[in-house]
């Protein structure tokens, strides 16, 4: 092997990225090699039709941790994240609710529906502030592992209890109803109008294959609550450039530390000499050599498909195996020759710049997933949308728009058929229950993108296409993410390393496990 | 082009107060436009406050009525005040609390019948009265937007009311009382209260009718020297009349981020609303412990020693000056060194001729007359500035219930 490198990163999707970043920062010659012509993985912006450039997988930008912007300088490697400030329910019958920024005028909108949810929605973003600097503390830490008698878990698991516990009362109680509620029955503590909780629950579902009533949702509402931007919490923004922004970013960030970044460089297998990782092999059958390899790629890919599943302990095979990673959702990106116009609030404004999310009541949405749940797509699907183009102008020739469609259910195991077959039903599906809301949609539709949860699996190699390397229950949260054991971004394979969504704390553009990945690689190397 | 309803939205008020708000100095007061002054300086109708007559558009305050069976039976249990003592056309003043005995909110009570309350609120607070009447036979409604609120407040005011209402026997109206009158043939409540600590009323009317009230007012009131007034020139009348202002004097329980942001009614000068003797109430176990403990702050008055506040600027080689508006950021106060509280308010008072703050202290510090230093900030420098604790308010005319 001529080459060699003090590490290789699998992956240039953010994860990838950012560990790269990281590891390159603390002085190692890094490789990071993708398998596409593009970097990003999910976090990709592509001119799919010329002019019009389409966050092609994720869309927003909420929880990318402050502290990996500051670090790796990102702003300065042109970071910019416009704001997000609105979102708007579209209502069946052609009435709305609309929240944004102003406090007094989304409770008045609120009102509408129900007087006393206006008044407990401030009641309710408090709890959630809390809830979310209640778990902020182990968003940045190694997760510990409770079995372990070792003195430096001890002494991690004895700060988190005393964290935990040293928390007011109502503020504990309320977090262990997080960690166990479902999301429809957590917001009925302070909610009734439906416009409010369908919207509100949908951000307890995104990614995940279960429904509003199915337990455990809360938490993942939760998950979508601890983004921070600028110090706030909740605060979702859209990145200049699409999502692809953020790892262009993030990858000239890496590049500025020394690290290198090859494309069209796919991955075979890890190579393992005397028991350890030593490099890897490409598909093309080049093989690098590297003191430390680092997967960014999920646990099933991970532990199943780069290296030889027989190095493995019987038990972790066992648990990757077993490892929850069904794909949910799929995504619909429109290129528009005009702007939409919804019946709700027609015409052009502040509107269109924020989130529009198709979730008018709990059923809905639980009906949604009550189709998905024997493995078709929803008929009549949530779906959240963006207008990237309303925000930043650069993503669509003048005057024309793209729009960004997550959808949800789309199983990623049909039923009946196979996604190649039910890509374009699926994408007629989504257009019908778009055009519901936007009268105009049809005539203005220039180009339709179509991506369902297979798709996803084959262009950035998500696993059964879910978007968050695993769904985020309880059950694969924290310590037990991806698997008890091996939470700590180790490998029973020495020097073999991961750094994924599916290790802690999971899935969203965080940026989180690359970051903590790159530090406990540094300190048990150093 | 948007149809987006552009915030804050007009009071029933705004198409009389819009045009003659020369300075288009507009608050966001709840969501509401709220004039915070018509004039480009504040002095004349602060003066109009104190001197003759000020018409101010209070409208933004929120409006509860509870109405029932039990209504006696859920305000006697939201607030700390013995309610059934609250007679048929009496106001109360209070605060409210959480079950911890942390303040809510505060505002006045006004029984309308026997069975029916009207109640104002700085805050939304429906839902917490709906959990509170839990299974009582209650009616809570939100009447906040049915009805206008315009304050008349100072020495004039009941003359050009008099002249203004009909079927109404003002000089019998006293203090924290309300009486049902006419403006031509249009029912409306008189309340003689407000924000001031002034003579003065507070009326409140079907919106539709407003404007009407409003030209009667100001037409009638032009031989008393009637003039608009924004909440600019009501803040500094408001610590004139050492009267609260949440989230700037103390910050409500259900905003507060930490235990320490939160007031029981003891810390800012409202104990004396709790009564132990009328059964239980919301907080009451978590107040009478603090009653017993005594509380950790006290509300007091800050008196500056113009003379101290002169000589920093003295040593400056510049002539005193203050701003002539009241501010709602807080200034750390010292004794000895130590800071022992905060002046939350303060402003220069026109009618006192000085620079007055409402401050918490720490309660072994909070004894009248007792010298302290209020922090200020002169040429970029911050200094100290002698003042003395006084009780308040600071300013309180016998007119005022007269």
């Amino acid at each position: 092997m001529p080459e060699h490198y003090d590490a290789i990163v699998i992956g240039a999707g953010h994860n990838g990225l950012v560990n790269a970043a990281y590891l390159a920062r603390a002085g190692k010659k890094v490789l990071v090699l993708e398998r596409r012509h593009v970097i990003g993985g999910a976090t990709v912006t592509e001119e799919v039709l010329p002019g019009f450039k389409f966050s092609v997988f994720s869309y927003v930008v909420s929880l990318l941790r402050p502290e990996i912007v500051r670090d790796l300088n990102l702003p300065q490697h042109g970071l910019t994240i416009l704001p997000l400030e609105s979102t708007l329910t579209p209502l069946p019958g052609g009435d709305h609710l609309y929240r944004d920024e102003d406090h007094f005028r989304t409770m008045r909108d609120i009102a509408r529906f129900s007087p006393r949810d206006a008044d407990a929605y401030e009641d309710y973003s408090r709890t959630m502030y809390f809830m979310a600097k209640a778990v902020k503390i182990i968003m940045d830490i190694v997760p510990p592992d409770p079995t372990s008698l070792h003195p430096v878990e001890l002494r991690k698991l004895a700060r988190l209890a005393k964290h935990f516990l040293g928390l007011p009362e109502d503020q504990f109680y309320t977090l262990v109803r997080l960690m166990t509620m479902s999301s429809a029955d957590f917001l009925e503590r302070w909610f009734e109008s439906e416009p409010l909780k369908g919207t509100l629950c949908a951000s307890g579902v995104i990614g995940t294959y279960l429904g509003p009533r199915s337990p455990g949702t809360a938490y993942v509402l939760l998950h979508h609550y601890m983004g921070e931007i600028d110090g706030a919490y909740r605060a979702w923004g859209f990145a200049k450039g699409g999502t692809g922004g953020i790892a262009r970013a993030i990858a000239r960030a890496a590049q500025s530390f020394g690290a290198e970044i090859r494309t069209e460089a796919p991955v075979s297998s890890v190579i393992v000499r005397g028991g350890k990782a030593a490099g890897v092999a490409l598909e093309n059958g080049d093989e690098i050599g590297a003191s430390l390899v680092v997967s960014s790629l999920d646990p099933k890919q991970t532990f199943l498909k780069l290296v030889d599943p027989q190095l493995l302990p019987d038990e972790l095979l066992a648990d990757v195996r077993k490892y929850n990673i069904r794909g949910s959702s799929g995504k619909v990106n429109l290129a528009l020759a005009a702007a939409p116009e919804f019946a709700c609030m027609p015409g052009v404004g502040p509107h269109l710049r924020g989130a529009i999310s198709i979730s008018p009541s709990v059923d809905y949405i639980e009906r949604a997933f009550d189709d998905a749940k024997y493995g078709d797509f929803s008929r009549h699907p949530y779906i959240d949308i963006v207008i990237p183009s309303m925000i930043d102008p650069d993503m669509a020739p003048p005057g024309r728009h793209v729009m960004s469609c997550f959808v949800q259910y789309a199983p990623y195991q049909l039923r009946s058929g196979d996604w190649e077959g039910q890509r374009e039903a699926f994408g007629d599906c989504v257009v019908d229950t778009l055009a519901e809301y936007i009268p105009n949609l049809k005539d203005i539709i220039l180009h339709r993108q179509v991506l369902t949860p297979w798709d996803m699996e084959q262009v950035v190699g998500l696993s059964q296409g879910n978007i968050f390397h695993g769904e985020l229950s309880l059950s694969q949260l924290f310590f037990l993410r991806p698997a008890p054991g091996y939470a700590g971004y180790r490998t029973p394979v020495p020097n073999y390393y991961q750094c994924g969504s599916g290790t802690h704390p999971g899935g969203g553009i965080s940026g989180a496990p690359g970051r903590l990945a790159a530090l406990e690689i540094i300190k048990r190397r150093r | 082009m948007s149809i987006i309803r552009s915030m804050p939205i007009p009071t029933p008020f705004y198409a009389r107060t819009s045009p003659l708000n020369k300075s288009h100095e507009w608050r966001n007061w709840s969501g509401y436009l709220a004039a915070g002054i018509y004039e480009p300086i504040h002095d004349r109708e602060y003066y109009a406050i104190r001197n003759s007559a000020a018409l101010i558009d209070v409208s933004p305050l929120f409006k509860y009525e509870i109405s029932g069976p039990d209504a006696e039976k859920l305000v006697n249990r939201i607030f700390p005040r013995d309610m059934t003592k609250c007679q048929l056309g009496q106001l109360l003043y209070s605060p409210w609390c959480d079950d911890d005995g942390y303040v809510i909110d505060d505002g006045t009570i006004a029984r309308l019948a026997s069975d029916r309350f009207r109640i104002t609120a700085a805050d939304p607070n429906l839902a917490w009265f709906q959990d509170c009447g839990y299974a009582m036979e209650v009616a809570i409604d939100d009447v906040t937007t049915s009805l206008a609120a315009l304050a008349v407040q100072g020495p004039n005011s009941r003359e050009i009311l008099r002249q203004v209402l009909s079927e109404i026997d003002l000089d019998a109206l006293r203090y924290y009382r309300l009486a049902r009158g006419k403006l031509g043939a249009h029912q409306l409540t008189v309340t003689r209260s407000g924000y001031t600590g002034d003579l003065g009323y507070e009326l409140w009317i079907e919106p539709e009718h407003a404007g009407l009230l409003w030209d009667r007012l100001m037409q009638t009131g032009a031989a008393y020297g009637i003039l608009p007034a924004g909440i600019i020139p009501l803040d500094i009348a408001r610590i004139e009349a050492g009267l609260l202002l949440i989230e700037v004097d103390y910050i409500s329980s259900r905003k507060a981020l930490t235990k320490d942001q939160k007031s029981n009614p003891y810390d800012i000068g409202l104990g004396w609303t709790v009564d132990f003797n009328k059964g239980s109430f919301i907080g009451r176990k978590a107040l009478f412990g603090i009653m017993q403990k005594g509380p950790q702050w006290q509300l007091v008055g800050l008196q500056l020693d113009w003379n101290s506040l002169e000589a920093l600027f003295t040593a400056e080689d510049l002539a005193p000056q203050v701003a002539g508006r009241a501010s709602r950021s807080a200034l750390p106060v010292y004794k000895n060194g130590r800071q022992i509280g905060q002046a939350t308010s303060h402003t220069f008072s026109p009618v006192l001729k000085n620079y007055i703050a409402i401050a918490t202290i720490e309660t072994p510090y909070a004894r009248k007359g007792s010298a302290v230093q209020i922090e200020f900030t002169v040429e970029y420098v911050r200094r100290k500035a002698a003042a003395t604790i006084v009780k308040l308010p600071f300013f309180d005319p016998p007119r005022k219930r007269a």
